[in-house]
């Protein structure tokens, strides 16, 4: 016997006489015989006992450092109540609420988080979520050629590079053309922009603040792209709303991103959290589930999904989008992490990150050794020059239990000297003045 | 028993034309609203939008399924029915009553290949 | 109800649930500019007000720890404790960037998990980075297209998808940019290879089957089928949703298939979540490994490490590498079950479907007879005389405390009630199902309207669903 299966000797006897056969093999007669009997090479069967000793053993090989880099993934901090919260059985082992009468759980903190996202982001309407922030912003990306019936689509190069990746992926499979818009001394270049749209190009796609942590000013951007009727997609961390200027008010159409920064746990990048926000406009276009509010045969409101018209299971090769199983248990964490900071906690844990970065950019620049990249405002990214090796700057940093910055080197050739740097509300000034020393010291 | 209309236009994919003063006004039959249940939203086409003969002009949304709508003849939309904009369930209330578009017939003609209410109610059977 | 407010209308002005450090930084401040102009309308409760509101919620929802979960096609099993407690360890929570050197154990569990895998399914190589199921069938049609486009072989733009399909399998396709071809199913729910054969030219890119079938029927001819797919230029996909009753007893790379995915949230026990977290990772043959989206994880001298193929794959389909926190738990569930037990996964999952099926066959109508693997399909009650529908009896299910079946899928029957026990349920537990089941067709004679007005016991009742849809209400503010 064993622990998960819990079928005795007669069990299966009782069983396999109401079928109607003798033996368990005879209900796989209809198998070819040449595909059955293969002898696998896979582990023993582990006792709770030795599973701990296996995954002690594991966590050892691991080194956990502390993160000066954010670049997409951000070590906030996350309250102790959402973990338990998130694993009560209810939310944790349902499935998607197809059956509204027994998910209304599941419907009200989907309908939660839609509210949180639209008030985040400003924009009418959110779905229930998407995988991670750069197929989020792929989505976004078909949802304008779908909805526009355009082959063209432009991205800034301001934009982090592994989402621009992940959307030419997701284009060229879908014969999308994607233009890069070039930067000019850290942000989008207007020029450029201006230059290479047209009425073939279905949307721009700028993230905010970008890459190099820079808040970008997209104001004008929505009157360009009225000329030739495409649309406007903004990546953001929406965490950074609490203080940001938002989507919407910048105009856009389409609002996307990853809500990792709500508190999400780094987990060596996943389960993550994308987010995709639009208008009301738009509404029929968007990929993913949704959930509205209606009423019970007695009048009650309820929570139910809707608009279900537009998804896989219903318009199957013509759904707006292939999505099916989401992070809908991460979509709780945030609802939760959002319920228990409020505005002020969110702004506060926000402007000590800020706070933190520029304490660190400021002590690091006064060595000689470091400047700023791009004199303009930043948040909590930021991208300092140096005349160091970075190698030898992340092998020391790792030497002292600290994660170095991001070296832009990895994605291009002629920015090898630039470092990525990001400190959050956990980062103490202690930890920042020893990583300081550390640097000065090479 | 679904409704049919005698004297309108019919076609095997349960779309109604009827003629009148040389337009097509184009709908769905009882038919295609029954199997699709109650209606939530209808995409509709803009004015000056042409249609074609056999191809999408619209695609209608009831809870748990959505169907394309294709055009019985080609042409140029010249009115749209915007009352189904805010209430798409007037198609399940009266299907006949409530058509989707108003269209300037390319070629009269067409009306030939459409199949008539004795022959529509066959395939309905 | 005082707890069925929402949360922003338990909201009270400067309530406050969290605690932040006092920071010793200079407060940096922005320009106007590029500030918000209002504040966002967040949440203002106690910590306890948050905790009881969330409880609260909970308690209206239904997991497979409360009762039966018999959910077709999505192998609702027992998502183990342990698997929980092995992922929370502080020695896995690492950010993605940090230095192979430093997440080493990390990258033995992936790598591991990717062999298993591997040898379970008999396919050469799994990216256990597409997060989802539908994911990883994009990912494999990614890959397919690739394939012959690297062959110059550029007419290949259809993938055939039979009617009893997920429908994930056509909206990927769609998604990959092809088109779909639907071959239509015989009586008994498997591919008719006569329709099969007429489709197959060469602008078929492949076809994407799952096996057993969404009717829960083994495809017999599946070496045949395989044959004739390759012969045409074409290849297979594998669909992974069915793979529970095959588990250590046959592989989808011994059938042919070239591609599959495999959903970690059903075969492998990690929790659905409401809807998500999954993994869908993505295994291919010896010939499309080099398609591969990154990371794949390999390991030399005892040294693990990733592998950068972005010349030759795809191209990047995740931010970063996939949801690790999910590959943990399905490895604790993968060394949890072992060799001993791995293929008495499928035989019970296959033992109790066939149980249920033969026990209430005289009260449901069942198109296809014989022996199911892991699930099946009724068509409704056989008596249809009262008019009594599918969805009547899956909504007086919920007054017994049962989840009921999927239910109007597969498309091919009009009254699909379609039934996955799995492995983890006991006989106790199923007989108490057949029992409510056969109360249920015996209340849809005796009382037709009982049934059609069911549930009863639930926090709400039947639903307006078209109110929801035609007058969307999708935020807080719509409510104000």
């Amino acid at each position: 016997m064993f622990k998960y299966l819990p079928h005795t000797e007669a069990d299966i006897k009782e069983m396999l006489a109401v079928i109607g056969v003798q033996r368990l093999d005879d209900l796989f007669q209809e198998i070819p015989n040449d595909l059955l009997g293969k002898d696998l090479n896979i582990p023993p069967s582990h006792s709770e006992l030795e599973i701990y000793q296996r995954f002690n053993e594991l966590a050892a090989k691991n080194k956990v450092l502390i993160p000066f880099v954010g670049a997409g993934a951000y070590d906030h901090y996350t309250p102790s109540v959402i973990r338990h919260l998130i694993e009560r059985q209810e939310f944790l082992t349902a499935y998607t609420p197809y059956q509204p009468e027994i998910s209304q759980g599941t419907l009200q903190y989907i309908f939660e988080y839609q509210s949180l996202i639209c008030e985040l982001t400003g924009m009418d309407v959110s779905n229930a979520s998407m995988y991670d922030g750069a197929t989020a912003t792929a989505e976004a990306m078909m949802m304008a050629a779908n909805a526009k019936n355009r082959k063209k689509v432009l991205i800034s190069k301001t934009v982090n590079p592994n989402i621009i990746k992940v959307v030419e992926t997701y284009a060229k499979y879908r014969d999308i053309e994607v233009g890069i818009v070039d930067e000019i001394d850290g942000i989008t270049s207007l020029e450029d922009f201006k230059q290479q749209n047209d009425t073939e190009n279905a949307c721009l796609i700028v993230q905010n603040p970008n890459f190099y942590g820079i808040i970008e000013d997209y104001n004008g951007y929505r009157e360009i792209l009225d000329e030739t009727k495409g649309l406007f997609i903004m990546n953001s961390d929406p965490s950074t709303l609490a203080v940001l200027k938002t989507p919407a008010e910048y105009g856009v159409d389409i609002a996307c991103g990853d809500a990792q920064t709500l508190g999400v746990p780094l987990s060596f990048g996943g389960p993550y959290i994308g987010y995709l926000a639009t208008t009301t406009k738009l509404m029929r276009k968007m990929p993913g589930r949704i959930c509205g509010v209606t009423t019970d045969s007695e009048g009650k409101r309820a929570f139910v999904l809707t608009l279900q018209a537009r998804e896989q299971h219903i318009r199957r090769e013509k759904a707006n989008s292939n999505i099916c199983s989401n992070q809908s248990l991460l979509a709780l964490f945030v609802t939760i992490y959002l319920s228990i900071m409020g505005e002020k906690g969110l702004k506060e844990a926000q402007m000590n990150s800020v706070n933190a970065t520029h304490y660190l950019c400021e002590s690091l620049t006064k060595l000689p050794t470091f400047r700023l990249a791009y004199n303009r405002e930043y948040f909590k990214d930021v991208a300092i020059q140096t005349t160091l090796d970075p190698n030898i700057i992340d092998q020391a940093l790792f030497e002292h239990g600290f994660l170095g910055p991001l070296q832009f080197g990895k994605f291009d050739e002629t920015k090898k000297d630039v470092l990525l740097f990001s400190a959050t509300e956990k980062r103490t000034k202690a930890e920042i003045d020893r990583l300081v020393e550390v640097l000065e010291a090479l | 028993m679904s409704k049919i209309v005698k004297g309108l236009y019919y076609t095997n994919t349960h779309e109604w034309v009827k003629v009148e003063n040389g337009f097509a006004y184009i709908g769905i039959t009882d038919y295609a609203q029954e199997s699709l249940g109650e209606i939530v939203f209808v995409e509709l086409p803009e004015e000056d939008d042409s249609v074609e003969a056999g191809i999408e002009f619209s695609a209608i949304e009831s809870v748990k399924a959505a169907s394309d709508i294709l055009s019985p003849i080609t042409g140029i939309v010249v009115v749209v029915n915007d009352d189904l904009e805010d209430s798409p369930e007037l198609i399940n209330e009266d299907p006949y009553e409530n058509w989707i578009i108003k269209v300037e017939m390319e070629d009269a003609s067409e009306l030939n290949k459409l199949l008539s209410a004795e022959e529509y109610e066959e395939i309905c059977e | 109800m005082f707890y069925d407010s929402l949360i922003f209308e338990i909201s009270t002005k400067d309530r406050v649930g969290y605690s932040l450090p006092i920071s010793p930084f200079a407060k940096h401040e922005f320009a106007e500019q590029l500030l918000r102009s209002t504040k966002a309308m967040l949440p203002q409760v106690s910590e306890l007000e948050a905790v009881r509101h969330y409880t609260n919620v909970s308690t209206k929802n239904f997991g497979v720890e409360k009762g039966f979960y018999p959910l077709g096609s999505c192998t609702m099993k027992y998502n183990p404790k342990i698997n929980q407690d092995i992922a929370g360890m502080s020695g896995f929570n690492l950010h993605p960037y940090q230095q192979t050197s430093s997440v080493q154990g990390v990258l033995e569990i992936y790598y591991e998990t990717q062999r298993i895998l591997s040898e379970l399914s008999g396919l050469d190589t799994f990216s256990l980075n597409p997060y989802a199921g539908a994911h990883g069938e994009l990912v494999g049609l990614m890959i397919m297209k690739k394939y012959h486009l690297d062959r110059k072989d550029f007419k290949r733009t259809k993938i055939i998808v039979p009617d009893s399909a997920h429908g994930t399998n056509p909206a990927s396709a769609s998604v990959a940019g092809f088109t779909s071809v639907e071959v239509k199913s015989n009586l008994d729910g498997t591919v008719n290879l006569k329709d099969l054969k007429d489709v197959l030219n060469d602008e078929i890119a492949g076809i994407m089957l799952t096996n057993p079938n969404t009717t829960g029927i083994f495809e017999k001819d599946i070496l045949e089928i395989s044959r004739l797919v390759h012969e045409a230029g074409g290849l297979l996909y594998y669909d992974g949703a069915n793979l529970n009753p095959i588990l250590g007893l046959a592989r989808p790379g011994d059938m042919g298939f070239d591609i599959m995915h495999i959903n970690l949230h059903k075969t492998f026990s990690t929790p659905h979540g409401g809807g998500g977290p999954g993994s869908g990772p993505v295994g291919v043959a010896k010939h499309l490994v080099k398609y591969l989206p990154s990371p794949v994880v390999k390991q030399k001298d005892s040294v693990y490490y990733i592998e950068d193929q972005n010349d030759t794959s795809i191209g990047q389909v995740t931010h970063f590498y996939g949801n690790i926190g999910v590959v943990i738990k399905a490895y604790t569930y993968l060394l949890t079950v072992g060799k001993e037990n791995m293929a008495n996964i499928g035989r019970y999952s296959v033992l109790n479907a066939n149980y249920i099926k033969e026990s209430l066959k005289s009260d449901y109508l069942l198109p296809i007879k014989g022996i199911c693997k892991h699930e099946f399909v009724f068509d409704g009650l056989i008596d249809k005389s009262h008019h009594v529908t599918t969805l009547d009896v899956a909504k007086r299910l919920l007054d017994y405390d049962v989840h009921p079946p999927t239910i109007y899928f597969p498309l091919v029957f009009k009254e699909s009630l379609m039934i996955e026990p799995t492995e983890a349920e006991s006989k106790a537990t199923i007989d108490n199902f057949i029992q409510v089941m056969k109360t249920v067709a015996e209340e849809a004679r005796t009382n037709p309207d009982l049934v059609k007005g069911a549930p009863y016991n639930t926090v709400v009742k039947r639903l307006d669903e078209a109110k929801a849809a035609r007058n969307p209400i999708v935020k807080y503010r719509d409510l104000l």
